[in-house]
């Protein structure tokens, strides 16, 4: 776990830095095919194929089409941030200005010590509506963050750098014909039939559950039955699919 | 040898989307290709030779240390300590044929209702193929104006995702979230139970917090300085001709690569009909 201090005037805050979530991704492993022993990894020059150990690796940077500057250990050491607990404040702003396209990771913070001044400032935050822009170093690696309430505590969720979201404005609307009134009058009829509210614990990571069927009955010998895919038939008309939705779903509804 | 994330395995796509299938709501099926909606920043260290030649990962038989090549290997889970089950890419598509192939909408929640805490990473959805244009107009038109976001869950390189499809701009997205499994509650971690502030406090904070408010956010305050501390030295060294080389990159490590794959975007929702 990561200690740190929130700072911005004369406002300190040490902070303790939690992970808000947990990964439950299945991870394989690469094994060689015919002895199922897990294979080893070397990194070698691309041209001859010669193993490169990992301290006799250089790094280079791209200066141009196929021109790589290589950098020495004390250039490399020269460009690492200064190591430091603080987490600079440098902006507070609403939280509109930064939507969830930037957003990274996010993490709690809990207070380490100062528990008055922490939920001073989730108050001030909630009253004015704002959220902080954060600058800090961890382990060694630079990050921007935003600084929020999540329920009754403080968020800082890591975002991720200016140029690594393409934003939706850059992008040119698809083109083609617009659509008619009314089959804009018909969608919305069908999409309102299907909105509701947003219940994140109904949704499962059934494939998961069934990976680790599969790896079990796999590893007792037996044969998984799997689904079978139902096909899809080829739409007529736009309007008439959304009828024969609308239908659906209005049946739907009653039976309910 | 570290755990392998297969996930992470195949990348980069090289140009080709990174998932192409359907997104439905009622029996409406719209086909789309996915592509990535973040990029990587433009300056990257690449490991290479003494000489400057780049480096690549290849595999080892554990038994000799001889070289396999990629179709020589297979996807193992561990089971016991040493004891691996094959898993195949046929079965993993075969475990949920739907849902590896269709994003099916079957709810649509206000868009500004999901927590923030949920959203994980973001890919465009641009219409692929003819006649999927007008289906996929309509959809984003529906849900840009209600603001709302449809909910799925759908299989990408063997992992489900549950996902928020969005529209901006009359491009429809495709937002990874976290199932709530994978996110952590604050009584789970440990936090105090929230109690009163005190108004001085909070006043003293505010103060403090007005002298930093601005509207809106300048996107330079996101600029990662060290990048920005990687180029500029890269810059230096190669001007003064110390240790620059010449060498044939491959065409998935050029720079402009990533570009490339924003033109493919630009260019399949430019062209669709």
């Amino acid at each position: 776990m990561w200690t740190g201090e929130i700072q911005f005037g004369s406002v300190k805050l040490p902070v303790k830095l939690y992970s808000a979530v947990k990964d439950k991704s299945i991870h394989f492993r690469i094994l060689d095919a015919k002895k199922h022993e897990p294979v080893k990894q070397h990194m070698v020059d691309a041209a001859s194929g010669t193993v490169v150990e990992y301290h006799d690796a250089r790094r280079a940077v791209q200066v141009g089409k196929n021109r790589l500057v290589i950098l020495d250990e004390d250039e490399l050491e020269s460009l690492e941030p200064e190591s430091s607990r603080e987490i600079e404040i440098t902006r507070f702003v609403s939280p509109d200005a930064i939507t969830h396209q930037w957003y990274d990771r996010p993490y709690y913070l809990g207070p380490n010590g100062d528990t008055g001044t922490y939920f001073a400032l989730v108050q001030a935050l909630r009253d004015q509506g704002k959220e902080g822009v954060a600058r800090w170093v961890m382990r060694n690696k630079e990050y921007v963050g935003a600084l929020r309430v999540e329920g009754d505590h403080l968020m800082l969720m890591t975002l991720r750098h200016a140029d690594e979201v393409i934003p939706a404005s850059s992008l040119p609307a698809p083109g083609g014909r617009d659509v008619s009134k009314r089959e804009l009058e018909m969608a919305h009829q069908l999409v309102e039939t299907m909105v509701d509210e947003f219940k994140p614990a109904a949704y499962r990571d059934e494939y998961r559950d069934r990976v680790l069927e599969l790896v079990d009955a796999k590893a007792k010998g037996k044969v998984l039955r799997m689904p079978k895919a139902k096909a899809k038939k080829t739409p007529a008309s736009l309007e008439s699919v959304l009828e024969k939705s609308i239908a659906a779903a209005s049946r739907g509804r009653k039976s309910a | 040898m570290p755990d392998t994330n297969e996930n992470e395995v195949h990348e980069p796509t090289g140009g080709r989307p990174i998932w192409s299938g359907t997104v439905s709501f009622g029996l409406v099926s719209v086909p789309v290709n996915l592509f990535p909606a973040n990029r990587s920043g433009k300056v990257a260290l690449h490991m290479v030779t003494e000489e400057g030649t780049p480096l690549a990962r290849r595999y080892y038989r554990p038994r000799d240390d001889k070289e396999i090549g990629s179709d020589d290997v297979v996807r193992g889970f561990e089971v016991k300590k040493g004891k691996f089950v094959v898993i195949e890419d046929d079965e993993l598509e075969r475990l949920a044929p739907e849902r590896t192939r269709d994003i099916d909408l079957k709810q649509f929640v206000k868009a500004d209702d999901i927590d923030a805490i949920y959203f994980e990473r973001a890919y465009y959805l641009a219409p692929a193929g003819a006649g999927a244009t007008k289906a996929y107009k309509l959809l984003a038109r529906v849900m840009e104006d209600e603001q709302l976001a449809g909910i799925a869950t759908f299989v990408m390189r063997a992992k489900e995702y549950l996902t928020a499809i969005l529209a901006e701009n009359g491009i429809l997205r495709a937002e990874t979230m976290r199932f709530a499994d994978e996110v952590r509650s604050p009584a789970e971690i440990g936090l105090p139970k929230a109690m009163k502030a005190k108004p001085a406090d909070v006043k003293r904070i505010v103060a403090s917090m007005k002298r930093l408010t601005k509207e809106s956010l300048d996107k330079r305050e996101l600029v990662d300085r060290s990048a920005q501390r990687l180029e500029a030295l890269a810059k230096k060294k190669a001007k003064s001709g110390a240790d620059v080389v010449k060498v044939e990159l491959p065409e998935e490590a050029q720079q402009g690569n990533v570009i490339d794959l924003m033109e493919r975007l630009r260019e399949s929702l430019k062209n669709a009909s």
